[in-house]
């Protein structure tokens, strides 16, 4: 009732000010009148009656102010008038509205943009009902996480309590043959519980059951929104139709929803039931017992991670009969339970961290200079702020007045800001290290536009409070006349401090991004092991006969690879299972020796000529060729570090060694080769040992090519695919890339922290320089009689120049020595990302320094010059 | 006129205001000029302060306000209580009142 009566009352007063003055003046006047009847009554003349009443009523015009001030509308209006001031303030100095404008919009652009790439990744759920409760489960051995095998799979299911449902899955890359190019889609085939897992349904037709996913099941798939609408046109009969993968025909049962985020192979865009064979447990040379599936696991509520993690541990020690285990599916060292949020942010964590910090900082930055151009202002603005506060303007009128103007800064920065944002995420997407998850989650949506809303409004309130309070502090007297310079004091003593921090700041995000730039360099310094120039790589997939007959394959990787050769201009031409720095990873088996060595190691399976066509040495022994056949006695080699670990000081060459399954023959080393890096080329002592396809105990369904040719080897990349295609034109090819490129690209996530600390510190730099600049000229122009006297008094020209270089370099000074204190402290933050260089590099911390104090010298000297050139004849009249 | 007036006690200036149109509708000089006749010249209304009390009760709807036409035809602001502005008199004596005694009885007992 009342609170209607409140709003009713100031609107009226906002739709007709002038019939609401005329209101309060009556009702002034009326009592003015009244009071003077009043004394007449008592027998005062009216012209006494009247001065005794203005005696006792004071001016009317204050009353009518005090009246009229009554009412939340006139806050409304008051704080209109505020802001046309403010915006007429700013357009008279267009230079400082544009400098503040754009360095806040760089800011909050930056942050931003830094935002909503971190924003879904590390804080935001994932975007399953109940995402906490979905964990990712690892076999253990020899403190390597493993895949699963099928069979410890079931273990869990029927033994383990902690879990609503367990699912296992693998990457399945089934091609659609019914076209004229074949085209490979990635998918996945999962147990029937996978979608519960995850606590989504499809949106079409129905989830898998435990009747599709039976060994030699029904073949029915379920496709990702983006291929329904992409291949089928979203036809919403799809349902019940055929498609033909791999020449058979596949019935779809569903559709997933458009909103459905895979995380875990963010480009399955299909899905398969697994249909492996529960029942052959005791056969150990299977795929069911080959450590090849994922497995994730939805807890039941209210079970913890320690408890589920307590819950295998115990399984894994006690086994049963029900479940036999063989010796490398034995889970020795248990299991490890994670939330999928943490897997799946693991490997990029650090690299976001440091870059949201790196943020913050060009952030802070740009606040301290936008403080600084305020503070600027505000020393101008003395006499006008002395001159409001004489005519009665409150302390808090004046605060609210600067606020309002660093809030409009702020805004305007704020939505240029979008623009800068919008433009980031642009390119972080492009340069965003490979594995870098949900990055179809990193767009400019409402948390985002919300985050950059919040830390708009925090800002303009951040930058305009010391010059705030500075403004509003000002003494009367002192500041209307505005020769006195003893009051300067205590701006100049916080602007120094605000330049000092942003060179401290700055230091820190050169230092971070000098050492990441040195590590990336010791890293390429790193022989990979091979000799990655002119080689052309690709990867050919074997797809058409599912699982069933290794001659088959292996003959038809032969003879693509013999059409290849072929080729005019190829110098030599090899099949790998596994490229080095491409990626693959899952190629590691266990390998025990018979003198007793037991160790995880890459399995590569290649064949004759892929060591001389990777340039990978030969250290003793022989290489693998066509002696190596089906019916030969097994052979392999062994890396270096996997022969000076096992054999040290001995002769490798005729020890025997099991790789993968343990019944099978031995297999006799017959050479060492030189180490190659796999996964990264900060991988220490890579074990890998090298078999002929013929001897492995499984043929690879997809294989690497390894080219080298004479001249330009990309050009060959058409008649390369048309050669494999010629024996079989199903065969997907991907992944075609320059051996070079893949090592280049190998070392994306420190490339891509590298990247952004060098964009960021620039931006630091050029801020920080602007700085010093702005401080020592408005020094200057504040000092001009006091250089004038110096230099009648006889100083010379280098002296003047002097006394501001000094003064300038004093402050580089002191930031350069917080600056390294902090970033001594801040680099372990991105420790984890450096390679072959101390956080604490004094190269680094050296050069760093240099450019710094050769940046803000040169950013001392113009103001310097200026000085120099005063005319002391022309100062000291001007007084 | 007396030397020893006293602005009102703060907080207290409401509830005067309410209490004396209590008694009959009037314009703003008259609830001052009642608030002196009747605290004897011990209470000094402010006018700006009165006038933007009465705005705050009408605004709160304790008060309606009213123009009248005045005898040498000027207009006229008249304030009368309200339902609602009755109740909150009342219990503004009442609490006044308890006070009031409060500090009665702790100054008898000092002496």
């Amino acid at each position: 009732m009342s609170l209607w009566r409140q709003l009713a009352r100031g609107l009226r007063v906002l739709i007709n000010r002038t019939a609401a003055d005329r209101d309060v003046t009556d009702e002034v006047q009326h009592y003015l009148d009244e009071a003077t009847k009043a004394f007449i009554a008592r027998g005062l003349s009216p012209e006494e009656a009247l001065r005794a009443a203005r005696m006792q009523f004071g001016s009317p015009l204050v009353v009518y102010e005090q009246v009229r001030a009554y009412g939340w509308e006139n806050r409304i209006g008051m704080f209109f008038s505020d802001l046309r001031y403010a915006v007429r303030r700013l357009r008279k100095t267009p230079a400082f509205a544009f400098v503040s404008v754009l360095t806040l919009a760089l800011g909050i652009g930056a942050s931003t943009a830094i935002f909503s790439a971190v924003n879904p990744i590390l804080f935001q759920p994932l975007p399953y009902p109940e995402a906490r409760r979905i964990m990712m489960i690892w076999d253990i051995s020899q403190g390597l996480r493993m895949d699963v095998t099928f069979h410890t799979y079931r273990e869990l299911v029927v033994r383990s309590r902690s879990f609503d449902a367990l699912a296992v899955m693998r990457p399945w890359q089934p091609t659609l043959t019914s076209e004229a190019e074949p085209e490979r889609f990635e998918g996945q085939s999962v147990s029937a519980s996978y979608f519960d897992v995850l606590g989504v349904q499809p949106a079409l037709g129905r989830d898998f059951t435990e009747t599709d996913d039976q060994f030699r099941g029904p073949r029915v798939v379920i496709l990702s929104d983006s291929l329904w609408r992409r291949r089928f046109g979203a036809d919403s009969t799809i349902v019940g139709r055929e498609v033909k993968l791999e020449d058979n025909l596949y019935t779809v049962i569903g559709v997933m929803p458009s909103r459905f985020e895979n995380t875990l192979t963010p480009s399955a865009e299909i899905w398969s039931p697994l249909q492996y064979n529960p029942q052959n447990i005791t056969d150990l040379n299977t795929r069911e017992w080959g450590h090849n599936l994922r497995m994730v696991g939805r807890l039941r509520p209210g079970i913890g991670v320690n408890q589920a993690n307590q819950d295998l541990g115990l399984i894994a020690r006690n086994p049963v009969t029900e479940f036999p285990r063989p010796p490398w599916a034995s889970l020795p060292s248990g299991f490890v339970v994670n939330s999928l949020q943490n897997e799946i942010t693991r490997g990029v964590k650090p690299a976001l961290l440091a870059v949201l910090g790196a943020v913050v900082l060009v952030l802070l930055i740009a606040c301290v200079n936008v403080t600084n151009l305020l503070l600027a202002r505000g020393a101008q603005r003395r006499g006008e702020f002395s001159m409001r506060a004489a005519l009665g303007a409150g302390r808090s009128r004046l605060i609210r007045q600067v606020l309002i103007e660093s809030l409009l800064l702020a805004t305007l920065g704020g939505v240029l800001g979008i623009g800068v944002a919008e433009a980031g995420v642009r390119t972080l997407v492009a340069l965003s290290p490979s594995g870098l998850p949900r990055l179809n989650a990193i767009t400019l949506d409402q948390t985002v536009l919300a985050f950059a809303f919040a830390i708009t409004t925090f800002i303009g309130l951040a930058v305009g409070l010391i010059p705030a309070l500075h403004a509003s502090r000002s003494d009367l007297a002192d500041g209307i006349q505005r020769n006195s310079r003893r009051t300067a004091g205590g701006y100049h003593g916080t602007r120094r401090a605000l330049v000092v921090s942003e060179i401290a700041f700055a230091l820190v995000l050169l230092v971070g991004s000098g050492l990441l730039f040195r590590s990336l360099q010791s890293l390429f310094a790193i022989p990979p092991g091979f000799d990655a120039s002119h080689v052309l790589t690709m990867q050919v997939q074997e797809s058409r006969r599912r699982f069933d007959n290794d001659t088959a394959r292996r003959q038809f990787f032969a003879q693509a690879l013999d059409e290849v050769r072929r080729l005019p201009g190829v110098a030599s031409a090899a099949f790998t299972s596994l490229l080095p720095l491409s990626g693959d990873q899952s190629g590691v088996y266990g390998a025990q020796f018979e003198t007793g060595g037991n160790f995880q190691v890459f399995r590569y399976v290649v064949t004759p000529e892929y060591l001389e066509t990777m340039g990978i040495a030969l250290h003793r022994g022989r290489l693998l060729d066509a002696r190596d056949g089906e019916f030969a006695p097994p052979a392999v080699l062994i890396s270096e570090s996997l022969a000076k670990i096992t054999f040290p000081g001995q002769d490798p060459i005729g020890q025997r060694v099991h790789v993968g399954p343990a019944n099978r023959p031995w297999y006799i080393v017959v050479g060492v080769v030189g180490d190659v890096k796999q996964t990264s080329l900060a991988e220490v002592q890579p074990k890998a040992v090298y078999l002929a396809p013929a001897q492995s105990w499984f043929a690879d369904t997809t294989m690497s090519l390894a080219l080298r040719a004479h001249g330009d080897v990309a050009s060959l990349v058409p008649a390369v695919k048309n050669a494999i295609w010629s024996v079989d034109k199903d065969q997907p090819i991907i992944r075609v890339a320059l051996m070079d490129t893949l090592l280049a690209t190998s070392e994306s996530q420190r490339r891509f922290t590298m990247i952004v600390f060098e964009a960021f510190a620039l931006v630091a730099l050029v801020l920080s320089a602007a700085g010093i600049y702005g401080v020592l000229s408005g020094s200057v122009t504040e000092r001009t009689r006091e250089i004038g006297v110096r230099s009648a008094l006889g100083a010379s020209r280098g002296n003047i120049l002097a006394l501001v270089i000094r003064q300038g370099m004093t402050l580089t000074g002191l930031g350069v020595l917080i600056g390294v204190t902090g970033a001594a402290a801040m680099t372990q933050a991105i420790v984890t990302l450096l390679f072959g260089v101390s956080r604490l590099d004094p190269i680094t911390y050296l050069a760093v320094i240099a450019l710094l104090v050769a940046v803000s010298a040169m950013a001392c000297w113009m103001p310097a010059w200026r000085a120099a050139r005063v005319d002391p004849s022309i100062t000291l009249r001007a007084e | 006129m007396e030397n020893s007036n006293t602005d009102v006690i703060q907080g207290t200036l409401d509830m005067l205001i309410l209490k004396t149109l209590s008694l009959e509708p009037m314009h703003g000089f008259g609830i001052a000029r009642r608030v002196e006749q009747i605290s004897r010249g011990v209470f000094k209304v402010n006018p700006g302060s009165l006038l933007t009390a009465v705005q705050r009760l009408e605004r709160a709807g304790l008060l309606n306000a009213e123009w009248r036409q005045t005898e040498n035809s000027r207009r006229a602001k008249f304030y009368s209580l309200t339902g609602p502005g009755k109740k909150q008199l009342e219990i503004d004596t009442a609490e006044w009142k308890r006070r009031a005694s409060a500090i009665a009885r702790l100054l008898n007992a000092e002496g």
